[in-house]
């Protein structure tokens, strides 16, 4: 059966259509078009690792409003830049957003496949699913993905949201079995990971504003893209700057990139002046 | 040993037709208008959690009468039908057309088959575009009929007199408040014959929108609360 076309033999909506029960589109799509979820796809034996671009560093922080998440813009494969100006940092839905580090193709299958997860949910039950919910959705998704990230095609998403009834902005972290981590304040995945939380780890405050917070996340960006050359800092020749979406109690937007520009121009300025960035205080 | 009667085909179908028709002149009518920004269904349903009127997809919306269970899975299927065309595709690519046929095919095989009741249902699928002239409007019978619609359209119980009302008094071009406050009058028409109008209070509407000024892909909204009686008094 062709996977997009719902006909039986009469024509009618085939019965997988018209019973009730799940509300789960990945669910419904695993018994009407498996051959369109990655994790039924049979793969070769042998690494896959090198054949697809990776996508990179992914930095989330709270503030007292919500929580702000960004993503550098490059892509590689081994030693090559695949792309400079990749978008990794995708809403999820009304109140959340996922950005995505690994095997870039499969990651941007997996994050098509949450949006329509949450939105099929939201539309058939009249209601959104939880945060919680939703990070755990996730989870089952990349759970799934285990087989082909054992042969090199890992995606580790970094989820953020607005938590409705609690007031605030959450961030889940995940690993490649669909572990799911709940993390305070701030967080970062991918390849630059490690020097952009060193980074956060020193700027973080708990009373940011929303135009802090992002500030905040590009100096990581810009600490994580100093110290690993699979990270990409602020192109201040082409004007490619980091994508950034704010999420408030009012819903997520993904900040205008002349705003992002500005706070990058402003954060390389400084850069210019003291080249490792802020100083923190000692004690 | 039994002989079974002899039924002609025409009167199968006749009895058929008439049982799904007895159905859905039970219950309440949903009134449908194009109006300058969109499209806007308005039916009585006191009910706040099971909708006559739903989203579907992007710019397509479903509303229908008759049998709850029976429309709700058609709605049910509706929507998986456009999500998965959504992903294995893209979301431009799912059209109220495809829909619409989908739910005649199904309603059409159902209502001819000897082994299945007939549906008890009447649908409208609408789709809204960038213009008016875009817009899209389907009604889809208990036996699978479908036909296009503009302007404005009504089904369910009292189809007949709320379409009549609406043809009276429909214009073009209306605004949002103006199609509002002629689908309710039309409704409240209905009960009235001869009578005085009817006045349906605000928290017995179920109103909604595809609205193509909204900058959201996703064009459905609906309208409750405060914003409808506020609506509904500036009458």
């Amino acid at each position: 059966m062709n996977s997009a076309s719902a006909a039986g033999s009469s024509g009618r909506l085939s019965d997988a259509y018209l019973t009730p029960g799940s509300t789960s589109f990945a669910d419904f799509l695993g018994s009407v078009a498996p051959e369109l979820l990655p994790a039924r796809r049979p793969l070769p034996p042998g690494s896959a690792a090198d054949l697809a671009p990776h996508g990179t560093t992914i930095v989330a922080a709270t503030f007292p409003d919500g929580v702000v998440m960004a993503g550098d813009r490059r892509a590689t494969m081994g030693n090559v830049i695949a792309q400079r100006d990749i978008e990794k940092v995708f809403p999820a839905d009304e109140f959340s957003c996922v950005g995505i580090a690994g095997t870039a193709g499969l990651a941007v299958e997996m994050v098509r496949l949450f949006q329509t997860e949450l939105e099929h949910y939201e539309k058939l039950e009249g209601s959104t699913l939880s945060i919680d919910g939703k990070a755990n959705r996730l989870s089952a998704l990349i759970r799934n993905n285990l087989a082909l990230a054992m042969q090199g095609l890992a995606v580790v998403p970094l989820f953020a949201g607005f938590d409705q009834r609690a007031r605030q902005g959450r961030i889940f972290s995940y690993d490649v079995t669909g572990g799911r981590y709940e993390e305070t304040a701030f967080h970062s995945v991918g390849s630059g990971s490690m020097f952009a939380r060193g980074s956060l780890k020193k700027l973080y405050r708990n009373d940011f504003t929303a135009d802090e917070c992002v500030t905040a996340t590009i100096q990581a960006l810009y600490d994580a893209a100093d110290d690993d050359s699979a990270t990409g800092g602020p192109d201040l020749a082409r004007r490619i700057f980091p994508v950034v979406h704010v999420i408030t109690a009012a819903g997520q937007v993904r900040m205008p990139e002349d705003q992002v520009a500005a706070i990058a121009d402003s954060v390389v300025a400084g850069r210019m002046q003291r080249p490792d960035g802020p100083n923190a205080a000692l004690n | 040993m039994n002989m079974p009667f002899y039924v002609s085909p025409e009167q199968l179908m006749k009895d058929r037709a008439d049982f799904a028709r007895k159905g859905i002149a039970r219950g309440r009518s949903v009134a449908l208008l194009q109006y300058a920004d969109g499209i806007i269904f308005v039916s009585e349903n006191p009910s706040q959690a099971l909708h006559k009127v739903s989203e579907i997809y992007d710019r397509i919306a479903f509303a229908a009468v008759g049998r709850y269970n029976e429309f709700e899975n058609l709605r049910i299927a509706g929507v998986r039908l456009a999500d998965l065309r959504g992903y294995s595709y893209d979301r431009r690519d799912v059209t109220g057309r495809g829909l619409a046929n989908a739910y005649a095919q199904t309603l059409g095989t159902i209502f001819s088959s000897g082994g299945e009741k007939p549906y008890e249902v009447e649908i409208f699928v609408a789709e809204v575009g960038d213009e008016v002239s875009d817009d899209k409007i389907f009604r889809l019978t208990y036996d699978g009929q479908i036909a296009d619609e503009h302007g404005y359209a009504a089904m369910g119980g009292d189809a007949e007199t709320v379409a009549a009302y609406l043809a009276e008094h429909y214009t073009e071009g209306l605004s949002l408040d103006g199609a509002l406050r002629l689908a309710v009058a039309a409704l409240a028409h209905t009960a009235a014959e001869g009578t005085e109008e009817r006045i349906i209070p605000a928290g017995d509407l179920e109103v909604a929108v595809l609205d193509r000024t909204r900058t959201l892909p996703r064009k459905f909204r609906r309208l409750n609360g405060d914003s409808l009686s506020g609506i509904l008094a500036g009458a």
